[in-house]
């Protein structure tokens, strides 16, 4: 491996070694002081019962329940550290994988699972949660990211100093990076300040593509040549991944622009349940992975200075066992939507041809009924 | 009634929305100090500010991915693409996701985005700067696809468009900017005030008219060949043939009532648009016209358009467009049929 190239742990910020040491750092330490023990809990919580939710979800998939299931397995430190440094009045844009952040927006975990049993694209009130919907176009809503923050500067909702200052925080991973949308995303968030934080999770692989065939060198100096400020992390470390988010947060709502984030992840799962990632990737490297489990680090470190009890563990068994049982019940009740529902909300006014579309649709549909009646 | 041009109209009806709504914006390359390269935003800059007309950097891809963006926080943006063919770098932005948002959110998010776009040729000019790629937006659905061809329409729609709460393309036939009309300024202005302005607005800019009456064949045109086809109907009177001419306005939705209502009188079609016409709006009007008044047709409907080759260079582009001969051509075949 190229000891400089982007799939290097070179310059990683961390404040918690892979065997669950608590580390300082010299700019970044600071922005996870006010993480106390029972902060550190909640966490460990949130990434223990999304985790579980995610293999729940995977089951129904193989059960065929679910058409297709992205898995987010490994990537909860990233997610959840970020996550819990957000305001509710930030927003968030999502690509399609992150889970976990949609749960520390407040959506519940089993409507995610409404696009996956193809009941709905969207399946969440972007606006009540301040998350958007998932994108599935690579990059493209980093755009959409850009022009909202735009928005947000020019409603006077930076730099004021008081706590409705905002920002927004856009995720995608490393394949994204390639796309023009999230290069010219860069581009107008620099040139406008835009108070945005670009959070990359390198998971190494777009779907079966390395990051060594998206980038010659670390994503996070991608930043430098658009002049946004940028950083890596060790986004299997949550509190690292909170810190750094914590000081972007706080550089873009203060009015002082974009900023960029590599949180340097490994997809621990396939890209979906439609991939089979023993076809370019070692066991060795998963294995050298699963010791690097994000969940694990975190217990280790909890245990250690007598902050996570049996009890807590068993509380979090219980609680992802019953969030199992519910999402199943949940999934395996809802049923598919009236046909017209299609024509619903292709457009916010009449529209000449789908509702011609649609009585012809229902028409259609009546003859069968009328054939029935006189059969 | 005023006399303009229909780039003055347009520039008129831009500044009455951005009075009218202080959260109307414009976005696009050269729009600012320089008035846009055609001078539709002449003037603007200077009234309203670089924050409310805004130069954005060169990347049209950006330009509607951040105008979707803006509208998701409460904004309306006039995005402007600089001319036809270089809308496809933010062709996926256009298809993708503006179309899609609504629908995808469940009506949760409306995007009052309205692109602009100096479209069709005529003008000389090199590659790309010539094209009418409206078909390829009208069968997207989400969308909405206008066009003027008058002043007072352009004054009008453009209104109109803005205060539409769904995505709009925005056609301007480029060779027509410099034309003149007169124009009522007051009466869409009463329009917007009402209390539902933008369903008036929506529903208004979506119908066809009848430009000029006739009873033996039905000649439908929009935007850049309007002109074309009210010259064929003058020529073709002077023959003894009665030509109504339908400015269809909206290429989607397509008003297929208005020119359903005209065909079942005449018996006989005739589209000109200088899109292709291999898959274009003609094709679709002929065969919604085919489905519908099949039996008071006295001759196939006829398409004349633009070829299915690229546009050519500017020595040959008045071969390539419809021309009075080929509209007149057309119309002699429908009536000899």
């Amino acid at each position: 491996m190229d000891a400089h190239g982007p799939l290097s742990e070179e310059g990683l910020v961390r404040l918690l070694s892979h065997t669950g040491e608590r580390l300082d750092h010299p700019d970044f330490g600071r922005f996870a002081a006010e993480l106390d023990a029972a902060a550190l809990r909640h966490m460990w919580h949130d990434m223990t019962v999304v985790r579980a939710f995610d293999q729940e979800a995977t089951s129904l998939q193989r059960q065929g329940e679910l058409g297709l299931w992205v898995q987010a397995v490994g990537q909860e430190a990233a997610q959840i550290g970020s996550g819990h440094a957000l305001r509710p009045h930030d927003f968030v844009f999502p690509s399609y994988r992150e889970h976990a952040v949609a749960h520390t927006r407040g959506v519940d975990l089993p409507e995610i699972l409404r696009i996956f049993r193809g009941l709905q694209h969207g399946a969440w009130d972007p606006q009540a949660h301040g998350f958007h919907l998932y994108t599935l176009v690579i990059g493209a809503h980093a755009l959409h990211a850009t022009g909202y923050a735009m928005a947000m500067a020019r409603d006077g909702r930076v730099g004021t100093g008081q706590d409705s200052d905002s920002a927004v925080v856009c995720y995608f991973g490393d394949g994204a990076t390639s796309q023009g949308d999230v290069n010219e995303a860069l581009t107008f968030a620099a040139v406008n300040d835009a108070p945005i934080v670009f959070f990359v999770q390198n998971n190494q692989f777009a779907i079966s593509e390395s990051t060594a065939r998206q980038s010659r060198v670390p994503l996070a100096q991608r930043g430098a040549g658009f002049g946004v400020p940028s950083v890596r992390v060790d986004g299997n470390d949550v509190i690292a991944s909170y810190a750094v988010t914590q000081w972007a947060l706080q550089h873009a709502r203060s009015g002082a622009g974009p900023v960029l984030i590599e949180a340097f992840t490994y997809r621990m799962g396939a890209h979906t349940t439609s991939d089979d990632p023993t076809r370019y990737r070692s066991h060795a490297d998963e294995a050298y992975w699963a010791e690097r489990d994000p969940i694990a680090r975190l217990e280790t470190y909890l245990r250690g200075i007598g902050e996570l009890s049996d009890q807590d563990v068993e509380a979090a068994r219980a609680e992802s066992k019953e969030l199992g049982k519910r999402t199943r019940e949940t999934v395996k009740a809802w049923e598919r939507p009236a046909v017209e529902t299609m024509f619903d909300h292709v457009y916010a006014e009449p529209h000449a041809t789908v509702a011609a579309e649609r009585a012809w649709h229902s028409r259609y549909e009546r003859s069968f009924a009328d054939q029935g009646a006189h059969a | 009634m005023t006399t303009m041009t229909m780039a003055g109209a347009i520039n008129r009806g831009l500044r009455a929305a951005m009075e009218r709504d202080p959260k109307v914006l414009l976005m696009g390359e050269d729009i600012g100090q320089l008035g846009g390269v055609f001078r539709v935003t002449d003037g603007l800059w200077k009234d309203f500010g670089g924050d409310r007309v805004v130069d954005t950097p060169l990347a049209e891809s950006g330009i509607v991915g951040t105008a979707i963006g803006l509208a998701m926080g409460g904004y309306r943006p006039v995005v402007e693409i600089q001319f036809d063919g270089f809308i496809f770098p933010a062709y996926n932005q256009i298809t993708t996701q503006l179309a899609k948002m609504h629908y995808r959110s469940q009506g949760l998010i409306t995007l009052p985005v309205v692109i602009r776009v100096p479209f069709a040729g005529g003008i000389g000019a090199v590659e790309h700067h010539s094209e009418s790629p409206e078909a390829l937006f009208a069968h997207t659905a989400g969308l909405r696809v206008i066009s003027p061809a008058t002043p007072q329409d352009a004054f009008d729609m453009i209104q109109q468009a803005i205060a539409s709460p769904d995505p709009v393309l925005f056609l301007e036939p480029k060779a027509r900017y410099w034309d003149k009309g007169e124009v009522d300024e007051s009466r869409v202005a009463a329009q917007l005030e009402g209390e539902h302005a933008a369903s008036a607005a929506t529903s208004e800019m979506s119908r066809g008219r009848v430009a000029r009456e006739g009873s033996d064949v039905t000649l439908v045109a929009y935007g850049p060949t309007m002109r074309l086809a009210l010259q064929a109907a003058e020529v073709a009177a002077a023959d003894g043939t009665s030509v109504e001419v339908i400015d269809l306005r909206s290429i989607s939705p397509l008003d297929s009532d208005t020119v359903l209502r005209s065909a079942k009188r005449t018996g006989r079609v005739v589209i000109v648009h200088e899109a292709p016409t291999a898959f274009g709006p003609g094709a679709e009007l002929s065969a919604r016209v085919t489905e519908q008044a099949f039996f008071h047709l006295h001759a196939p409907v006829l398409r004349v358009g633009g070829f299915h080759a690229p546009y050519p260079g500017a020595k040959l582009e008045h071969d390539y467009l419809p021309s009075l001969d080929r509209v007149l051509d057309a119309v002699d075949r429908v009536m000899t049929h």
